[in-house]
């Protein structure tokens, strides 16, 4: 869906749009080059290399301590990196002070200054670069109409709710017509529903400004398969998966980020054997299994059989089917869904389908069935794909 | 809340107020009565005049007052200023370094005022720093003994602030100086009133280290209330007080009220 975006906004910018955005041309991406940060010695960002090309949505994701936030503050200039560069567009910022940067920020609590009423809030950032009366005046109602909050102008932040402030602080980093916007963790703070509606206005905020660049922390997944066009995973301050949403979904190059981005299915198997182009033969147990080898891994090794709970049916699917039998441990209904779970010959698995009418009962013997094509391997040891 | 029953509430109430009247009240209500008195010969005084109050608001007492004021203000906005300035600059330096600096700060309140005075008094008693006789001495004493407290409340505020709102405000293009008037400062004005109450009102009572330096012409009032007791003018002694501890009240009351946006958070 982010694809289809991403090829039909440029079009529909408008040259007023454009402008709006305020780098058009000039829109600048961020390059990590080889960053390593340390807070006190420990290494927490390591060697992390990383582009984000301008105008991309790139979602950094991960478990809680794993670096996000210090490679988000490493762009910002508020850590220095022991190593590498940093480049904002093509100015290697890595030695600029942060107010020279031209970044927004949005950070996890939005910190807005208390003592400043919404609108002067937005307009701060004009104000610091001393940007004449005329353009505050147009520019800070605009930005509170991009985020619908051009009527709580006179508000203070104590007298906002979550994501009022919220929309006021992205407001407040888009006033001053950044190259880039950093948001860290934007939505962590608000209700399920309130987060729903605002992924939505964050993606049509960037079907508006299609020329800003936007590196985006989250540990939401869904967040980020919903915003991003390309997707990092990072854990213990590494990267260990990078490239587009769809296929980090469907092809995770290692265990971590198939469990991460989607919690996968993973069964380990062996004697892979390559069928067809693409595809590979292997055992699980005494079972035959066929599924996609995107990977290219090579024949007679051991790796993971990685299926999506969503991708697993209690029918059969098509002639190159696979199945497999397993006991029923539990199952659960989510209203708009099932949650099963099995046991296949010693490992957990998880279906997801439609509500039934007769669920299997727990300790039923159960026959699961999945597509070849939704089925992918990948390596079992190494953590970079 | 600790204790939770009615009649529990109550007592507690009862003791609390007692303990307050009797530790506080009493001796403030002796002076009290004392700056009216006429006479005071058995439980109470008699005569009651106002007599000692236009005394301390007549010549040398009103001069007094005059110099404690201005003492109190120039020493305290000195401090604030120097105090807060120390406060930013330490926040950014290794912890060890600050814990140290912050040790030598508060020296000069564990050590007698007097000592203060008197070591000031031989610092500057030799060319080419000759402030022996001078009103500034004076100042200079207040501000060594009140300074460590205005550090420790700016200090205590600046703990207390996240640092995402400076970063912000720095992301958001703001220079240092810009970041530090527009949203430093104004976010630490709680603190940085209460520093200053409470180096006010440290000044206001300061005695041992004035007493070792004051010149002449430059006497506060708590030096002045002392030599009023020396001279057994007790009464008179006590009005004065009276009139230090007002001031000091009215101006306390005053900087409470001053409205700051950060306050209500
Ligand atoms: N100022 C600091 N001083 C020392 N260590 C720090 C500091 N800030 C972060 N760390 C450490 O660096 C590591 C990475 O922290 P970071 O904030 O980047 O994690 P994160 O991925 O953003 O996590 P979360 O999802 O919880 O926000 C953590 O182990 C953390 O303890
Ligand atoms: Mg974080």
């Amino acid at each position: 869906m982010r694809a289809e975006l991403a090829d039909v906004a440029p079009a529909m910018a408008t040259p007023a749009q454009r402008e709006r955005a305020g780098v058009d041309a000039a829109s600048s991406g961020i390059r990590f080059d080889d960053v390593t940060v340390a807070y006190n010695d420990v290494v927490v960002l390591d060697s992390l290399s990383l582009t984000v090309k301008p105008g991309e949505i790139v979602a950094l994701i991960g478990p809680s301590g794993s670096g996000k936030t210090t490679a988000l503050r490493a762009v910002a200039g508020f850590v220095r990196p022991l190593r590498g560069t940093i480049s904002i567009g093509t100015r290697d910022v890595t030695n600029v002070a942060p107010h020279a940067r031209n970044i927004g920020m949005v950070v996890q609590n939005y910190a807005l200054f208390p003592h400043m009423r919404a609108e002067e809030n937005v307009a701060f950032g004009l104000r610091a670069r001393g940007a004449p009366a005329d353009v505050i005046r147009e520019r800070v109602p605009e930005c509170l109409r991009m985020v619908g909050m051009a009527s709580y102008a006179k508000r203070f932040p104590r007298e906002l709710s979550g994501g009022q402030q919220q929309r006021v602080a992205i407001a407040r980093a888009l006033a001053i017509r950044p190259q880039v916007l950093l948001l860290d963790e934007p939505l962590s703070a608000l209700d399920a529903q309130i987060r729903r509606s605002m992924l939505d206005e964050l993606a049509r905020l960037h079907r508006d400004l299609p020329s800003l660049t936007v590196l985006y922390v989250t540990h939401d997944q869904t967040e980020a398969l919903t915003l991003a066009d390309h997707i990092g995973i990072m854990r213990d301050g590494k990267l260990v998966a990078f490239g587009d949403a769809q296929s980090l979904y469907r092809y995770p190059p290692n265990r971590f980020s198939a469990e991460f981005l989607g919690r996968a299915n993973l069964l380990p198997v062996r004697e892979v054997a390559t069928t067809t182009a693409g595809m590979a033969r292997v055992r699980f147990g005494a079972d035959a299994l066929i599924a996609r080898n995107h990977h290219g891994l090579p024949d007679g090794g051991e790796c993971l059989l990685c299926v999506r709970p969503h991708d697993l049916r209690l029918s059969p699917c098509d002639s190159i089917g696979n199945v497999l039998g397993g006991v029923v441990k539990s199952v659960q209904w989510q209203g708009d869904m099932q949650n099963v779970e099995l046991d296949v010959a010693g490992h957990a698995l998880r279906l997801t389908c439609a509500p039934m009418h007769a669920p299997p009962a727990p300790g039923a013997p159960l026959a699961i069935h999945f597509s070849a094509s939704e089925a992918t391997l990948i390596p079992e040891h190494t953590l970079r794909g | 809340m600790l204790v939770w029953s009615r009649s529990g509430r109550a007592t507690t109430a009862t003791i609390a107020l007692v303990l307050f009247g009797v530790l506080y009240g009493l001796p403030i209500a002796v002076i009290a009565l004392a700056s009216f008195a006429g006479q005071w010969n058995s439980v109470l005084p008699s005569k009651p005049t106002l007599e000692h109050y236009v005394n301390a608001l007549h010549g040398d007492s009103l001069e007094n007052l005059h110099v404690s004021v201005v003492t109190g203000f120039v020493a305290s906005l000195v401090a604030l200023v120097s105090g807060t300035w120390a406060a930013l600059a330490l926040r950014v330096q290794p912890r060890t370094a600050r814990r140290v600096l912050d040790a030598v700060f508060f020296i000069p309140s564990a050590v007698p005022s007097v000592s203060v005075g008197l070591g000031l008094l031989v610092a500057f008693s030799q060319p080419p720093v000759l402030l022996n006789g001078t009103t500034m001495i004076v100042v200079i004493a207040h501000f060594v003994l009140i300074s460590a407290f205005t550090y420790g409340n700016v200090s205590a505020g600046l703990a207390r602030l996240p640092v995402d709102f400076e970063q912000v405000a720095e992301s958001l293009g703001a220079r240092p100086f810009y970041r530090l008037r527009r949203v430093t400062l104004p976010l630490l004005t709680p603190y940085l009133i209460a520093a200053f109450s409470l180096s006010f009102a440290l000044s206001m009572g300061e005695l041992g280290a004035t007493v070792m330096v004051y010149p002449p012409g430059w006497v506060t009032m708590p030096v002045g209330i002392f030599a009023l007791s020396d001279r057994g003018a007790i009464f008179d002694a006590a009005a004065l007080t009276m009139v230090l501890a007002i001031t000091t009240a009215i101006v306390l009351i005053g900087l409470a009220r001053v409205p700051t946006r950060a306050s209500v958070r």
